[in-house]
């Protein structure tokens, strides 16, 4: 059914969304934190920068990107001075691409949670000796637990199904940045449907499993409450 | 007094300025009374470093938690704060919501009682130490909260309106914890509240904010009967006491002695023992005013005293007393006042029924 173009495919795919996963909860978390807590007048910006991926054409997106990364670009100077090389079409290329581009789709649920738990849990645990820090992992994550599964569920998902942002800053190249996305793109171009249908039926199901396990383990994705 | 409380803070908020400045005693409840709006949580979320006014000052127990722009952080002060709601941790039991502060200041050299067992068998709750925040009573949680405020070994219990958010019943179920805590506790309470009742039942110091400004703060005996304070406008007005148990009479009633003055009242037989410290309600309007002492008359205490003050309002007068060094209030008619002629230094004879406080 799958020939081994799109194994590598697929293997490059979930490879690729878990990286970018981890990478997406360690540099959202601070972000959706600094947006839910500060009175800065910078809230109104960054959050705007942050969220910006949601409306903005991927073809857009990937283009400045590549222009940012590439040989003239100021990214791509400073990758190339550090010994790096250039990032467009490598692994690293669309980890980077990837994170950008769905980062909003980590920071808002984990927002919503830190907004939804409110200034009272961490006064009390103030009042009960716990540090800053110490309140952030004893008390915020478990509070927030329904917002990280939101937050690491959407990121994966929406990882796995870009397009024209890999298209862009990753090229096709199998087994190096060709995704399933891009492989299923392949398979209609060659008029191969039977492959393109096997590809494409295993990320329907995917994203049907992803949105039953969010609806399931997590009717509303917002942060449990303290008791009265 | 060394383990006294120093509190002056400036800060400044919409509506209003908190701008205090107390010497609040180290030891016993002290009342924080006003309106709401008058800046009484405010105070209080300053003494626990929950607000930053830029101006302030705050030393407790010989320790400085403040000092202008100085500023011990709330996780680093030895406090423990009770909100109005209980605000227990969803995600842990009881055993672990106690633990929570528990652990964390564990070996500090707060002092007060620190025994785990005698704090869970003071409150109550040692049955409920498997279960879960979500299946309890309001007063239940309330009194976990307590008791994890308690466990972190503070020099300093704060308490914001703690029975506000419950019903009468699980008042008066919290209640009697109170009293217990205030009896067995060795640090200071700061006790916030707009309640006379609370007040009356449970504080040893009474401070009275109004706008952000402190406009008295001294001992409850002394404030809570004050003409000039909005405490006694109510129906209810009245003097609360502290006595002892002095003797049970051979006739069945109970003699009580008034702590800080010389007034010995007679009530119906007290449960309690003899030396055993209880508070005493004497409603004004329970008090009947005489020029003479009446032979024929069947109220049980009957005794001289002085008038030391009244106001009138609505034709009825509260006129203040001075009995054996103890301050009652009388309300009257405003014509029996003026045909009595009583007035600030008039002897009169009281007829007093006291009931005490359960």
């Amino acid at each position: 059914m799958f020939d081994s173009a799109d194994l590598a495919a697929i293997r490059l795919t979930v490879e690729l969304a878990s990286l970018v996963t981890v990478l997406l909860l360690l540099i959202g978390t601070p972000i959706a934190w600094w947006l839910a807590r500060t009175r800065s007048r910078l809230k109104g910006p960054i959050g705007a920068v942050v969220s910006l991926p949601l409306v903005l054409p991927p073809a857009v997106l990937g283009f400045y990107l590549l222009v940012l990364l590439g040989p003239q670009g100021p990214v791509g100077q400073l990758t190339q001075q550090l010994g790096l090389g250039l990032l467009p079409f490598t692994f690293a290329g669309l980890v980077v691409a990837s994170v950008i581009y769905s980062m909003p789709f980590v920071v808002q649920p984990l927002q919503n949670a830190f907004e939804a738990i409110g200034e009272r849990p961490l006064e009390v645990a103030a009042t009960l000796r716990a540090s800053p820090l110490d309140t952030f992992f004893s008390v915020v994550v478990p509070l927030a637990r329904p917002g990280f599964i939101t937050a690491a569920i959407l990121g994966f998902a929406h990882t796995v199904g870009e397009f024209g942002v890999v298209l862009m800053i990753g090229g096709n190249i199998p087994g190096k940045t060709q995704v399933v996305s891009m492989a299923i793109y392949n398979h209609v171009e060659a008029i191969e449907y039977a492959n393109a249908h096997a590809l494409s039926g295993v990320l329907l199901a995917f994203s049907f499993v992803v949105l039953l396990t969010l609806y399931t383990l997590n009717p509303s994705s917002r942060g449990r409450r303290l008791h009265d | 007094m060394t383990d006294a409380i120093r509190a002056r803070f400036r800060l400044p908020r919409p509506g209003f300025c908190l701008d205090v400045d107390l010497t609040l005693p180290g030891a016993g409840v002290t009342v924080l009374f006003g309106h709401s709006g008058s800046g009484k949580t405010t105070l209080l979320r300053c003494v626990a470093g929950l607000e930053r006014p830029d101006d302030g000052y705050l030393a407790v127990a010989g320790e400085t938690w403040q000092d202008g722009g100085r500023f011990t952080p709330t996780h680093r002060r030895a406090l423990g704060y009770v909100f109005q709601e209980a605000s227990l941790f969803p995600h842990l039991s009881v055993a672990a919501n106690l633990d929570f502060g528990a652990k964390r200041s564990g070996g500090g050299s707060g002092g007060g009682t620190v025994d785990r067992v005698a704090i869970l068998d003071l409150l109550g709750i040692g049955h409920l130490l498997q279960r879960r925040p979500d299946g309890l009573s309001g007063g239940e949680k309330q009194r976990i909260a307590i008791a994890r405020a308690l466990l972190t070994r503070p020099r300093l219990l704060l308490m914001d309106e703690p029975l506000a958010a419950l019903d009468a019943a699980r008042k008066n179920e919290i209640l009697p914890y109170l009293d217990r805590l205030h009896n067995e506790l060795s640090i200071p309470i700061l006790y916030v509240t707009h309640s006379v009742e609370e007040a009356s039942r449970l504080a040893d110091h009474l401070v009275l904010l109004e706008a952000g400004q402190v406009i008295t703060s001294g001992p409850f005996a002394e404030t809570f009967p004050r003409l000039d304070l909005p405490l006694q406008q109510g129906a209810d007005a009245g003097a609360v006491l502290v006595a002892t148990v002095a003797a049970h009479e051979a006739d069945g009633l109970t003699r009580l002695a008034v702590t800080g003055s010389d007034l010995h009242l007679i009530l119906p037989r007290r449960p309690e023992a003899i030396g055993s410290r209880l508070r005493l309600r004497v409603p004004a309007r329970d008090i009947t005013l005489t020029l003479s002492r009446h032979e024929d008359c069947s109220a049980l205490n009957q005794l001289p005293g002085t008038v030391t003050g009244f106001v009138e309002h609505d034709g009825m007068a509260l006129v203040s007393l001075d009995i054996h060094g103890a301050l009652l209030l009388a309300r009257i008619s405003g014509r029996s006042r003026q045909r009595l002629g009583l007035e600030a230094g008039k002897a009169v004879w009281a007829q007093v029924k006291a009931m005490a406080l359960p």
